[in-house]
C-alpha cells in the first residue's frame, strides 16, 4: 500500500518536472524529447488506472509519431528559440533592444 | 506587466478547476450493479457479452454502439493528411528525385532495421485483427505499422512507398467501411447495424461485422500515417 | 502520525497533476514567442485533458473492462469493472490531437519558408 503510493508520487513529480523543462528550455530538440517523456509517463499512469486500450494508443501515437513530426518540423525551421534575424544595420539595433527587454 | 496578468489569470483558472473537481470523489463507485441499468455505463457493460459476443467492451462501444463517431474520426484523419499534403506542396521539375537524407545511416541501423521490420509488421497486424479479444484495435495497429515503415524510410535512402499504392489502399478501406454500414441499412433498420451472425465469446470469428470494420480501419490509419510521414520526409531543404 | 487518507492523497496527486499540466501548457501558449514552442504547449494541454478524463472514470479496486477468461472469473469473484465510457472518448481524442498537431506544424513550416523566421515578434508584414 505504501509502496504503490511512493511510486505514484515519484511519477507525478517526474511528470510536472518534465513539463516545466519542456516549456523553459531554449533548445527546441531537448524540449521535444521532454514531450516524449510526458507521453511515456502518461501511458504508465493510464495502465495503473486500469485502462489498457488508452495506454496502448498513447504509447503508439504520443511517443513515436508526435516526437518524429516535431523533429522534422525543427529540421525545416530553426533549432534554437532565441535566434535573431539581422536585416540591416539600423534594424539590428532595435532587434537587440527588444531582446533585452 | 503582461507576465503578471497572465499568472493572475492562470491562478484563477487553476483555483476554479481545483475546487470544482474536488467535489468529484476519486474512485467512487458510480455505476452500481450492472444488472439494473441505471446509467449508460451499466447498460453497455450488461449488454456486451450477451448481444454481441465481444470480449473487449471498449471495442464494442467504439465500433458498434458509437460507430458513427468512429466514421467521423477516420474522416478527420483523412482531412488532416490531405491538408498537410496540400499546404507543403511543391511543384517538382521533371525528372527530379526528392532526397533530404544525404549521408547513409550507420551500419547498426541498416542491419538492425532489416531484421526487426517484419516483426513490427506482424505485431501491428496481430493487434488490429484481435481487437475484439484483447486490448488493441485498428488505431493502435495502424500506428504500429506506420512506425515500422518509418524505420525503414530512415535507414535506407531508396526505400520509397509510391503514393499510388497508399491512395488505393486508403480508398478501398474507406469504401469497405461505408458499404458495410449501408448494407446494414438495407438489411436491418439502422446504419451500421450488426447483421452477420455472432459466434461464441472469445472466438476469433465472432461479433458479426466488428472485426471486419476494425481491419478496414487499421489499413486506413496505417496508410494515412505513412502518407503524412512521407510528405514531411521528402521535402527539399533549400528552395 | 495521524492516519492519512490514502484516497485523498491519490486524488490530490492525480487531479493536481492533470490541472498542473493544463496550466503549464496554457502558460506556454500565452507567453512564448517561437511558434514551435506554442505548438508544444498545445500538445501538453491535450495530455492534461486526457489524464483528467480517464481519472474521472476510475473505480477503487476495479479491473479492466475486458471479458477475457481471467476477467470472467474476476467478475464471478465479485470485483467490479471500471467505467468504459470515458476511455472510449479519450481513444478518439488522442488520435484527433495528433492530427491537429500535424496540421499546425505544417503551417509553421510554410510560414518559415515565406518569412525566413519563426518568431511572431519579427514578422512585420502586417504591421503599419
Amino acid at each position: 500500500m505504501i509502496f504503490s503510493l511512493i511510486i505514484l508520487i515519484v511519477l507525478v513529480l517526474l511528470l510536472l518536472a518534465a513539463a516545466i523543462y519542456a516549456v523553459m528550455q531554449k533548445d527546441l530538440l531537448y524540449a521535444t524529447i521532454a514531450t516524449g517523456v510526458i507521453s511515456l509517463i502518461l501511458s504508465i499512469l493510464f495502465f495503473i488506472m486500469q485502462a489498457p486500450d488508452v495506454a496502448l494508443t498513447e504509447a503508439a501515437i504520443g511517443i513515436a509519431l508526435t516526437t518524429i513530426i516535431f523533429v522534422f518540423a525543427i529540421r525545416h525551421t530553426s533549432r534554437r528559440e532565441d535566434e535573431v534575424l539581422i536585416h540591416e544595420e539600423s534594424e539590428a539595433q532595435t532587434l537587440d533592444n527588444k531582446e533585452n527587454m | 506587466m503582461k507576465k503578471v496578468l497572465v499568472i493572475l489569470m492562470l491562478a484563477v483558472i487553476g483555483y476554479s478547476l481545483g475546487t470544482s473537481f474536488s467535489t468529484i470523489k476519486f474512485g467512487e463507485n458510480r455505476i452500481g450493479d450492472p444488472k439494473e441499468e441505471k446509467n449508460v455505463a451499466a447498460y453497455y457493460l450488461n449488454r456486451t457479452p450477451d448481444e454481441l459476443s465481444v470480449a473487449n467492451v471498449i471495442t464494442a462501444i467504439v465500433v458498434n454502439y458509437r460507430g458513427f463517431d468512429t466514421l467521423g474520426e477516420v474522416s478527420v484523419l483523412f482531412l488532416a493528411a490531405t491538408g498537410l499534403g496540400s499546404i507543403l506542396y511543391r511543384r517538382r521539375k521533371k525528372g527530379e528525385h526528392p532526397e533530404v537524407i544525404t549521408k547513409p545511416a550507420s551500419q547498426l541501423l541498416q542491419s538492425g532495421s532489416k531484421l526487426i521490420y517484419p516483426a513490427i509488421l506482424v505485431l501491428g497486424a496481430y493487434v488490429f485483427i484481435h481487437g475484439h479479444l484483447t486490448p488493441g484495435g485498428g488505431f493502435q495497429g495502424g500506428a504500429i505499422i506506420a512506425t515500422g515503415l518509418l524505420l525503414m524510410m530512415m535507414a535506407y535512402k531508396d526505400f520509397e512507398i509510391r503514393h499510388n499504392v497508399l491512395t488505393w489502399v486508403e480508398s478501398i478501406a474507406g469504401i469497405t467501411f461505408v458499404s458495410l454500414g449501408l448494407t446494414g441499412l438495407i438489411y436491418g433498420k439502422t446504419f451500421l447495424e450488426n447483421f452477420l451472425p455472432i459466434g461464441n465469446l472469445n472466438d476469433v470469428v465472432s461479433g458479426g461485422i466488428i472485426p471486419i470494420i476494425y481491419i478496414a480501419v487499421g489499413f486506413k490509419v496505417a496508410a494515412e500515417l505513412a502518407g503524412v510521414l512521407e510528405t514531411l520526409l521528402s521535402n527539399k531543404e533549400n528552395d | 502520525m495521524s492516519s492519512i487518507d490514502y484516497n485523498q492523497i491519490m486524488s490530490i496527486g492525480i487531479y493536481g497533476s492533470a490541472i498542473g499540466l493544463i496550466l503549464i501548457g496554457l502558460y506556454a501558449v500565452l507567453m512564448k514567442k517561437h511558434l514551435t514552442k506554442i505548438v508544444i504547449g498545445l500538445s501538453i494541454i491535450d495530455a492534461g485533458i486526457h489524464l483528467l478524463f480517464v481519472a474521472i472514470g476510475y473505480i477503487d479496486n476495479g479491473t479492466a473492462p475486458i471479458f477475457s477468461p481471467k476477467g470472467l472469473e474476476m467478475m464471478a469473484a465479485g470485483k467490479t469493472m471500471v467505467d468504459p465510457v470515458p476511455q472510449a472518448l479519450v481513444l478518439t481524442a488522442i488520435v484527433i490531437g495528433f492530427g491537429v498537431t500535424a496540421v499546425a506544424l505544417s503551417l509553421v513550416i510554410r510560414l518559415y519558408r515565406h518569412n525566413k523566421t519563426a518568431r511572431i515578434d519579427q514578422i512585420k508584414s502586417l504591421k503599419w
